[in-house]
């Protein structure tokens, strides 16, 4: 016997037919927010491991990266409110419950931090610049002073930035495509990944660059692995969530999904780099870049396919 | 006390005068709605069945925009009804991803609205908009913490579902079917 279900009404044109209330600006603030994470955590682990001269790109050129990509970040989360003007109550209560509070308060303590970082390394970066004012120059000498100490605050706060990025979507049960507990360490191993890629795509030595490839690898692996966890967990799952994977596999987004994300953005450069550390002669440009470019559809497919998805009643 | 409506699906006709009351009442903007309707066909030819309801904001014991408000703006105040701050709103969207009804919109203005229940109209010892307006009748509300209230009386001896339970909100909208 076949049951006939027809449900109708809601078409209400501001409203439904589907939910849109997130759209780009999001997407790349998850993006930069999870590069800023992983460079962040690299800068902070090569630092208090004492190897800040062996990989000088981690610690000080891709580290002018991160003030950079936190404020755009910061740019296009502010835009995509559509009460802007209002955003300073964010700052004016604590609410733990709310992935979208402490990811503020995250924000406001480690975008400064990491702008006095690269300050700390202004004299080295810009070696034929001279700091004008004696209290600039005390202060950068200050920071070079304490930044083992900046480095053991980052550690905590970059890995909460990361995996933030991907809780902020897990948090919301009424869509059933995010609602899984996976997507925190995803979207965390995924930014170290895109971080680990920009230092690969910066750095000068081969040293860096073989370190960060090695680095990188294990990363695509672990993520290959998450994301195999979570299409086998949506499928353990109830209809909606089946439903939500059905977008994924032969639905709207397979391409987006399986060729820009896993093949082109995963899978390919993960065999370049092992083909570049087993000794063969390959530019380690290209998997950077498929790797970039991967880790931002990622979450463009993310944002925009979990939207999609909700609770049948 | 806990506020409650009781929505008889058998007695609805779909006539919509309830979202009408509504956007007149609240001042909705064009193109938006805080209610609506929705048919539901279901069953086999020849045995089919047709239901009509009309749902909201089903302010939730368990409400999860209230939990993924950054700001404070969403909240729920005495009687468990939910409401949105307007001038603490800043509009990020996590309370209408969060809400698995898709009750709340973005209004014109900026600020994220919904059903209230009638809040104001409540103060005044009336009843909301679209529940006074009903032509027939199926809509109810009142006072659940109140054994006596016509709300407890029609959940106690009628049979009755609420929408989407297993989303885990514990809506305080019901459904006699
Ligand atoms: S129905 Fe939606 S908006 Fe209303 S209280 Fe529940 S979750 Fe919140
Ligand atoms: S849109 Fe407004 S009410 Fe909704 S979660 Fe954001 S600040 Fe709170």
């Amino acid at each position: 016997m076949q049951e006939e279900l027809f449900t109708s009404g809601r078409n209400i044109p501001n409203i439904d037919p589907s939910l849109e209330v997130w759209h780009w600006p999001i997407a790349v603030y998850l993006f930069l927010g999870g590069l800023s994470a992983g460079l962040l955590l690299f800068a902070a682990i090569i630092t208090i491991l004492g190897k800040e001269k062996e990989y000088p790109t981690t610690v000080k050129y891709a580290s002018i990266i991160t003030p950079i990509a936190l404020s755009l970040g910061l740019l296009a989360l502010v835009y995509d409110l559509t009460h802007p003007l209002y955003t300073w109550q964010l700052y004016t209560t604590i609410r733990l419950e709310s992935p979208m509070s402490w990811g503020a308060w995250v924000l406001l303590v480690t975008t400064p931090l990491s702008y006095l970082w690269v300050f700390s390394y202004f004299s080295e970066i810009f070696p034929k610049r001279n700091l004008k004012f004696n209290v600039l120059k005390n202060f950068e000498k200050w920071l070079q002073k304490h930044r083992k100490n900046m480095a053991y605050i980052l550690v905590p706060l970059s890995i909460i930035l990361g995996v933030y990025t991907g809780i902020l979507l897990s948090a919301f049960n009424a869509r059933p495509l995010w609602n899984n507990a996976i997507l925190g360490p995803l979207f965390l191993i995924s930014g170290l990944s895109t971080g680990a890629a920009t230092i690969i795509l910066l750095s000068k030595t081969a040293k860096e660059k073989h370190l960060f490839s090695k680095i990188d690898l294990a990363l695509i692996i672990i993520e290959l692995g998450l994301i195999v966890h979570m299409i086998m967990g949506m499928y353990a799952g109830s209809q909606v969530q089946l439903d939500a994977m059905n977008l994924f596999i032969g639905g709207e987004f397979t391409l987006m999904f399986f060729g820009f994300v896993i093949i082109l953005g995963l899978i390919v450069p993960g065999i370049l780099e092992l083909l570049e550390i087993k000794g063969y002669k390959i530019p380690v440009a290209i998997p950077a870049i498929l790797i970039l470019i991967g880790g931002l559809i990622f979450r463009f497919v993310m944002v925009e396919a979990g939207q999609l998805t909700r609770y049948l009643y | 006390m806990r506020y409650a409506m009781v929505i008889d699906t058998l007695k609805c006709v779909g006539c919509s005068d309830c979202v009408v009351a509504c956007q007149t009442e609240n001042d909705v903007p064009i193109g938006y709605c805080r209610d609506w309707i929705t048919e539901t066909v279901s069953g086999t030819y020849p045995n089919i069945v047709l239901e009509l309801k009309s749902e909201r904001c089903n302010h939730c014991d368990n409400a999860p925009c209230v939990r993924c408000c950054p700001t404070g703006a969403s909240h729920i105040v005495d009687g468990g009804i939910v409401l949105v701050t307007h001038n603490e709103c800043i509009g990020c969207g996590a309370c209408i991803e969060s809400c698995p009804y898709d009750a709340r919109y973005q209004h014109p203005e900026g600020y994220v609205d919904k059903c209230t229940f009638c809040h104001h109209r409540l103060e005044k010892g009336q009843l909301p908009a679209c529940v006074s307006v009903c032509p027939t009748k199926c809509m109810y509300f009142g006072d659940l913490d109140n054994p006596n209230s016509e709300v407890s009386k029609l959940l106690k001896n009628r049979k009755w579902k609420t929408l989407a339970p297993e989303a885990g909100t514990k809506p305080n909208v019901y459904y006699l079917i």
